[in-house]
């Protein structure tokens, strides 16, 4: 076999393959649960690996493209691997391969019913997952696209014994649906009626203005439906709580991701010819999409719950890159649209680190404590330590905080506001600095938000009191969670290699890139376009404050001493400390309920007086809901009660309906 | 050469500074004491409770983890960065592309979530009041401050203190409407940031209306010694951007003798000037209830964000 034959795209074609064999001998493997968890779980975590590898390589080298033997007989699919796919791929193998590791540990106790059934489901979601990111024309990344969405639907409801998860089951798929057709009209637009649905046809065909909008439109809110962009966002706070933990950090981490990898591939490289009008509109939803994320985000106590409102949010500040990005090369300043989009898409990367960390860390805690409702947990730092850090890591990452991962890709988001003086039209000039303050102060609020996770879950007493000790992560989860924790520490200490690697891509997709200038300034400073505009050094920043640590820790012990001796809490003096009277989550969200009261649909129900065994009870509710949803599913049991009336269960009616619609058929359609 | 007396100058800057820091604090004090008729404890207070904390036996809650001991350090390593970085005396130092205005503001956000994560850590019901209290100011100061600088950083094209700094005080004297805006929506924000009335009193050990005070009632001894001065020094580090911004006049260039001693006469010349108008101000005014607060955050933001906006519309 010649090996310069074997490009990215045949690597990426065999490891998702790869991917579906290892959940076809899952399956076969039903009554050998352990050979599932020591060894399914591990090989897919290894292909993992060597797909992240694979993508790193599809980013430095040309695009690679082959027609695959599978498919309808004129229908062959084909596969495409660029430097976008490469990104994204890089994206899916990195994170899963923590996700796998940890997963080899976590179904060992194979809470969630049969081990064989969950690892055919999940390694299919995997393997479909890849191949959304390497499909090259509409009908394999349909294909793909929806087997993600019905395999992550039955690892949805994996535990289906709980009617919520059915019921959350039920919206996601409902939504997705919904979205799938969004983008399956898209595609019926762009397509402009060649008859060809590979993606360099929809390149090729020229559509006017208006269609080109209508396909924007389209693609926008069914990737957005995907991705949980507002006010399409319902399902994710029920489904990604429902699934076994590993897979709501698959869902949130990588899941989300895809949608993101469809739009920009739609967008940018499909439909082309980006307007800044569009770029506005994807702007506007992600300011609205993270400040709202956030807010009720804090108003959440059940951990999972509250990270998938997290997710929402860092969807909004993805969009919020990726919309500077297409305003800006709508205007005609690419090298502003390319910092934009670098930003957008190392956030991508990012937040599928670190959410993916938190949801594993979720999974630990759930699963040594049996918890997810936060306001029961407390004190667990003395039971998982390495849990704990592994958390503190990705909470500090998520809340933007330097030295880590997070802050690097909001400071781009921020440097890349900061061009708006380059853009002609002086509303949306304004407009920008305005969403720069949105995200500036989601970002504060994420910061408060995890110290409320970490304060409550982690610190202070015990709340519960639990049938037995809670017991630390077992080895392989915590691999999983040391290579995503680590993982955190290296984009947010070395951004620059990445950033360099991103940089291709924006080269590939928009033709520009970053200055010469900003991409020569060495591996210590990151620079988005020259020095003099700005510059960060998150080594030299971790390495100060470690150096002054140690410094004060030995010279307070040279010049005084370090004695030290352990009492009861002072407290002002007050006696008596029990747990009831620390803040809850609900406790320490207080204030922003007061303080942004009318975004949230409050109902409180305050006992009487004079009730002897008083409750009070308080939700906290999307208004999505009231004035969306519930009108729309109104409508929709109003017209099915309609149509149910030509069911008549009578086989003569219906064999009348068939000969109508003939007729019909033969005389419009010739 | 020229490198050589770069990092001297910087080592030189953080140095005097970490040093002067509870100098400042003592001075707003006598100042407050002063014009509230009292004789007042003398300029150099703090560096004798600080020594006096030094002394002491640190007392550590049973329950207390990791977290809790090692923040202090935390505490005034993050600090004692944000000293460096900010040009004080001199610009082009060599540390200070190391962070721009976002990354200093990051900064103090990490140093407010580890003091409010190790307020929670004992579990006590005045820690995490504190706890809860200090982020529900910080979450509103942030964004009100990173405007602010954003608006500093549009006039001179650059989110980095030294370009900024440069621009700003190499240009002949224009007024900015902006800049007004900004500067009043700094003053706010380095008044909430800095547990100073009418946010936050810091003389206060009154349980029900103490904010920075709860989250670090469990701390003792050398850990406390620790956060205090941390304190001061972010007092300084406010302070001193805010000089920075908006009367960067009479800084040396890293290098330069002459112009450090000149430097260094005009900065404590301000810095003086800004602790009295500090402690006027605590003086004349009335700490507000906590539910006041937001509003008067919320004021902060909204003039920071106007600024940046009459930035765009009338300064372009």
């Amino acid at each position: 076999m010649d090996l310069s034959l074997f490009r990215p795209v045949e690597a990426a074609v065999t490891l998702s393959v790869i991917w579906l064999g290892l959940g076809a001998v899952g399956l076969a493997l039903t009554r050998a649960p352990r050979v599932i968890t020591d060894w399914a779980f591990p090989a897919g975590a290894a292909v993992a690996l060597a797909l992240a590898f694979t993508g790193l390589w599809a980013m430095n080298a040309a695009p690679s493209t082959a027609v695959l033997p599978a498919g309808l007989p004129d229908l062959p699919f084909h596969v495409r691997v660029d430097a976008l796919s490469g990104f994204f791929l890089l994206l899916l193998g990195g994170v899963s391969f923590g996700i796998s590791l940890f997963s080899a540990g976590y179904f060992r106790g194979a809470e969630a019913g049969a081990p064989g059934l969950l690892c055919l489901q999940y390694h299919v979601f995997l393997a479909s997952m890849g191949f959304v990111l390497i499909a090259d024309d509409a009908y394999l990344f349909m294909v793909a696209w929806e087997s993600m969405a019905l395999s992550s639907y039955f690892l949805v409801t994996a535990e289906h014994h709980d009617e919520r998860n059915r019921k959350a089951g039920f919206i996601y798929l409902l939504v997705a649906h919904l979205g799938a057709i969004s983008i399956l009209l898209s595609f019926g637009v762009l397509h402009g009626g060649l008859g060809d649905y590979t993606f360099d046809a929809l390149r090729r065909a020229e559509l006017s203005a208006f269609w080109a909008t209508i396909a924007f439109v389209l693609a926008f809110l069914g990737f957005g439906a995907k991705a949980g962009m507002l006010p399409l966002h319902v399902w994710l706070p029920e489904a990604h709580p429902a699934a076994p933990s590993p897979v709501s950090a698959l869902m949130s981490g990588v899941m989300l991701k895809t949608a993101i990898y469809g739009m920009v591939r739609v967008i940018y490289d499909l439909i082309g010819g980006i307007r800044w009008e569009w770029g506005l509109t994807v702007l506007l939803f992600g300011a609205a999409t993270s400040l709202f994320g956030v807010l009720f985000a804090l108003m959440q106590h059940d951990l999972k719950r509250l990270l998938a409102y997290h997710s929402v949010e860092n969807i909004g500040i993805i969009l919020i890159g990726i919309g500077l990005s297409m305003v800006f090369l709508g205007s005609g300043h690419p090298v502003a649209a390319a910092l934009a989009l670098i930003a957008g898409l190392y956030h991508t990367l990012n937040h599928a680190v670190f959410k993916g960390l938190l949801f594993l860390g979720a999974g630990a805690i759930l699963r040594a404590t049996g918890l997810r409702n936060l306001n029961e947990m407390g004190g667990l730092i003395r039971y998982l330590p390495h849990t704990a850090l592994y958390f503190l890591i990705g909470a500090l990452a998520i809340s933007a905080l330097p030295p880590l991962n997070g802050f690097v890709s909001e400071w781009l988001t921020f440097q890349a506001s900061l061009q708006a003086p380059l853009l002609e039209s002086s509303v949306v000039r304004s407009l920008v600095p305005i969403v720069a303050a949105v995200l500036a102060l989601s970002g504060a609020l994420t910061g408060m938000c995890f110290v409320k996770v970490y304060g409550v879950a982690f610190l202070g007493q015990h709340r519960h009191e639990l049938p037995e000790k809670p017991r630390e992560a077992s080895r392989w989860e915590r691999a999983g969670m040391l290579w995503l924790a680590a993982a955190c520490l290296a984009l947010g200490l070395l951004p620059v290699f990445m950033i360099a690697q991103l940089n291709n891509v924006s080269q590939a997709l928009i033709k520009a890139g970053l200055p010469d200038e900003a991409m020569a300034s060495g591996w210590l400073w990151l620079v988005p376009t020259s020095s003099a505009q700005a510059s960060y050094s998150p080594i030299v920043f971790l390495l100060v404050i470690a150096a002054v640590f140690a410094l004060t820790y030995f010279v307070v012990r040279q010049i005084y001493h370090g004695r030290l001796r352990r009492a009861d809490p002072w407290d002002c003096g007050f006696p008596a400390q029990t747990s009831r009277m620390e803040d809850t989550a609900d406790g320490f969200g207080q204030p922003i309920r007061q303080i942004f009261a009318p975004v949230y649909l409050i109902r409180r129900e305050i006992p009487r007086p004079e009730d002897p065994h008083p409750v009070f009870k308080q939700e906290v509710e999307d208004r999505h809901w009231a004035w969306m949803y519930s009108p729309i599913a109104r409508l929709a049991e109003w017209l099915s009660g309609h149509v149910g009336r030509l069911q008549q269960g009578r086989i003569s009616v219906y064999l009348l309906y068939s000969f109508l619609t003939l007729i019909a058929l033969l005389m419009f359609v010739r | 050469m020229k490198q050589a007396s770069g990092i001297v100058f910087q080592v030189l800057q953080s140095v005097l500074v970490v040093l002067i820091a509870p100098l400042v604090l003592g001075w707003v004090n006598q100042c407050r004491a002063w014009l509230q008729n009292r004789s007042g404890p003398g300029i150099w207070q703090p560096y004798k409770v600080l020594n006096k904390l030094f002394h002491k036996d640190a007392v550590l809650a049973h329950n207390a983890s990791p977290l809790f001991r090692s923040t202090p350090y935390i505490l005034f390593g993050c600090m004692w960065l944000a000293v460096g970085i900010v040009p004080v005396l001199a610009t082009s130092l060599p540390f200070a592309p190391a962070a721009d205005v976002i990354a200093l503001v990051g900064l103090f956000a990490l140093a407010r979530v580890f003091a409010s994560l190790a307020g929670m850590d004992i579990g006590t019901s005045f820690g995490t009041l504190g706890a809860r209290r200090e982020m529900m100011i910080g979450f509103l100061a942030e964004p009100a401050m990173l405007m602010t600088l954003f608006t500093a950083s549009l006039i001179s094209q650059s989110t980095s203190l030294v370009t900024i700094v440069e621009t700003l005080a190499h240009r002949e004297f224009v007024i900015y409407p902006s800049m007004a805006f900004a500067a009043v929506a700094f003053l706010m924000v380095l008044l909430a940031e800095n547990a100073r009335i009418p946010i936050d009193n810091p003389a206060t050990h009154l349980e029900l209306t103490m904010i920075h005070e709860a989250m670090i009632l469990e701390y003792s001894a050398r850990h406390l010694a620790l956060i205090e001065w941390a304190a001061s020094l972010k007092l300084t580090a406010y302070i001193t951007i805010g000089i920075a911004i908006f009367v960067p006049w009479g800084i040396a260039q890293a290098g330069d003798w002459v112009a450090l001693l000149v430097a260094l006469g005009v900065l404590v010349a301000k810095l003086a000037l800004a602790g009295a108008g500090l402690a006027l101000l605590e003086t004349v005014s009335a700490k507000m209830r906590i539910f006041r607060a937001p509003e008067f955050l919320g004021t902060a933001f909204l003039l920071a964000t106007l600024g940046m906006l009459i930035h765009f519309l009338l300064e372009q």
